[in-house]
């Protein structure tokens, strides 16, 4: 059998009613824009403080026009920058090292462990299976404090605090329950007749998994892993409590600057707030089609 | 192999019979062991216990669901991880909250049994930042559903560059709360802030909005919203865009107003996803700490001070463990009975959209 035909046929059972409310021109182009440029604002406007110096940064009244200067990211990146005159060591290519390969780490990890248990799930119901995505949604949708207190004296105990072991297993049992819930549900959506008529021809189980399953659900693990990424980048709290002085990730660092210990540098938390968007910005850009099943831990599809 | 494994018997295992795969006495056993530990050995002992106790319970379970389903295989180490990281503290923690005990002092755990919840649900403390958390979740959650209602409505129709412009709305759903609090310390800022900026053409005078409780709110309020509301579109607009075409048609043909077009036809296909948007909008706005920590950190005074950010002061600040457990098991309830709703309607929207 070929493997590439066979996606496409599970693929088309969508109704062929036409959806949707309408069409609209021009017009609604320029009042969306609008609207969406003012919704916008507050995220163009740090992109444009952090290439403003530090005095136009805080200039009364706003400068629109200013003259753009790369200052800032040069700052953000040679470690040394001087307030005062007092040269202070900022470390960012360090958190940002540490915030792409904790993230990195364990989005991989969640997703090795989370396809199988996906697959699991969908395929051959435990009994009690209902329960067992129940359980593991309310982990997720815990409030982390609730889960931080115990933790924390666990990892004291065990050592495994401020280690790269400790944040990326928590990281990754974090991403478990999006995974699983998320590759579910593009796992449900594979119509079982292509499996079925594989096992007749005398398919294995894993060979029905690597040959016909797996590849109609790469967009869907494409876009499992870039939202577990997202949510791992942006992660605060539990960073902030289990990360050290080598391991501290972009968030934990950048709201230490807020906090104030080289005092509040606009132009400079600008630049790191826009290198931390970009990633985010673009994937945001890629993964529209994905978006809600990926906000909701795909329990809504469509 | 066959794929037609049936399990062996029908309803759980029975409760008492000691045999490797009685995964709920394991986790009975396991609980009582880990009390018990916790309450006769010191905190460096008792914690290898437990989790070797818990450990064991995993175990069971696992060996459960091997024997039995191929299933089993499958799901083994996703559910040994979430046991690790997140039940077996969550049993801890439970343990704890019967016991007085603070992190940071050598004395073991006294075992007080129920006088934790006493003391919480009788401490006004307690009842004003659930107060304060409420009153944050009503507003923030209701702003968003407004706001994110009409631009679901702006965006319905497809128009020219809608794909791009939609990118522009999306985005601060995306950010992280610590980019989006840090805008926002900026937006606020008395002197050079933008908001402060924009009062003084008016008054003349700079404006401190994180001054004033009412501002405080408003200024979390607005944060928050704003970053969420798009969440809300994304919802409402995959409702209206599953409605039938040929429902607008046939309505057209009967001269229906807009009004009737909106109730008979637009509302039945967004009722669902509205709910939807409403509870996880509200478990989400229930557990608000970040945005608030990095704008307000409670202030002014206590006034802004949500329950997550209480329970986070007691914990790590004044180290009172077993209290704020005790905390965080009634915020596990609310969390617990709001996602059984979710999925409620999760459950009932997949059997509409199916007939």
């Amino acid at each position: 059998m070929t493997d590439a035909a066979l996606p496409r046929l599970a693929m088309r059972r969508k109704s062929r009613v036409s959806r949707g409310v309408g069409h609209a021109g021009w017009g609604r182009t320029i009042g969306a824009g609008v609207v969406s440029l003012i919704y916008f604002f507050p995220v163009l406007w740090i992109v444009l403080t952090a290439f403003k110096s530090h005095s136009d940064a805080l200039a009364v009244p706003p400068k629109w026009l200013f003259t753009p200067t790369l200052e800032n990211f040069v700052q953000v990146f040679n470690r040394a920058y001087s307030a005062d005159g007092v040269a202070v060591d900022t470390k960012f290519d360090l958190f940002f090292f540490n915030s792409i390969f904790i993230a990195g780490t364990s989005v991989a990890l969640a997703l090795i462990i989370g396809t199988l248990a996906a697959f699991g799930f969908s395929r051959y119901p435990l009994k009690g299976n209902q329960t067992y995505l129940f359980i593991i949604l309310t982990t997720r949708m815990l409030p982390a404090i609730v889960v931080i207190i115990p933790i924390l004296i666990m990892f004291r105990v065990t050592g495994l605090a401020g280690t790269y072991v400790g944040i990326i297993m928590l990281y990754t049992a974090f991403n478990l329950p999006f995974t699983i819930w998320m590759m579910k549900s593009f796992f449900d959506e594979l119509s079982p007749d292509v499996e079925d008529a594989a096992r007749l021809d005398g398919s294995s189980d894993t060979k029905v998994f690597f040959k016909i399953c797996m590849p109609q659900v790469y967009a869907g693990i494409a876009a499992t892993a870039v939202f577990g990424l997202i949510l791992t980048w942006n992660e605060y709290l539990f960073a902030l409590l289990l990360t050290g002085v080598q391991t501290r990730t972009v968030p934990v660092a950048m709201a230490q600057t807020i906090g104030g210990d080289i005092g509040v540098r606009w132009g400079l938390l600008a630049a790191i707030e826009t290198l931390f968007l970009i990633p985010v910005i673009l994937v945001t850009f890629f993964l529209q089609n994905h978006l809600l099943r990926g906000v909701t831990f795909g329990t809504v599809k469509r | 192999m066959t794929t037609d494994t049936v399990p062996v018997s029908g309803g759980l295992p029975r409760l008492l019979e000691l045999r490797a795969d009685n995964w709920p006495l394991a986790i009975i056993l396991a609980v009582v062991i880990s009390i018990a530990a916790i309450a006769l050995l010191p905190p460096e002992i008792s914690f290898w216990v437990a989790l070797a106790a818990c450990i064991l319970a995993a175990g069971s379970a696992v060996y459960n669901a091997w024997g039995r389903y191929k299933g089993g295989l499958l799901v083994a180490p996703a559910i040994a991880l979430l046991f690790i990281m997140n039940i077996f503290p969550l049993m801890w923690s439970l343990g704890l909250s019967f016991f007085s005990y603070r992190a940071n002092r050598a004395r073991a755990p006294v075992f007080v049994g129920l006088d934790n919840y006493a003391d919480i649900l009788t401490d006004p403390v307690v009842w004003e930042r659930l107060q304060t958390t409420a009153v944050l979740v009503v507003l923030t959650v209701t702003v968003q559903m407004v706001v994110g209602f009409l631009l679901a409505f702006l965006f319905a129709k497809q128009f020219p560059l809608r794909r791009y412009l939609l990118i522009l709305v999306l985005t601060p759903m995306m950010l992280s709360y610590v980019a989006v609090g840090a805008f926002f310390r900026y937006y606020y800022e008395p002197t050079f802030g933008l908001l402060s900026q924009f009062v003084r053409l008016f008054t003349g005078e700079p404006y401190i909005l994180l001054q004033s409780t009412e501002g405080a709110m408003a200024g979390i309020v607005f944060a928050d919203a704003w970053m969420w509301s798009p969440f809300v579109m994304l919802l409402v607009l995959a409702g209206l865009v599953s409605v039938p075409k040929y429902l607008y048609e046939a309505a057209a043909i009967d001269r229906a107003s807009f009004w009737r077009k909106f109730t008979s036809i637009t509302f039945p296909y967004i009722r669902g996803l509205l709910m939807l948007a409403l509870l996880f909008r509200t478990i989400e706005a229930f557990k608000l700490f970040d945005i608030v920590f990095l704008l307000t950190e409670g202030g002014p005074g206590t006034s802004t001070e949500t329950v997550s950010l209480y329970l986070f002061r007691q914990a790590i600040q004044f180290n009172k463990t077993s209290d704020s457990t005790t905390i965080s098991y009634i915020l596990l309830f609310t969390v617990i009975v709001l996602t059984n709703l979710y999925l409620y309607f999760v459950n009932r929207r997949a059997r509409e959209t199916q007939s």
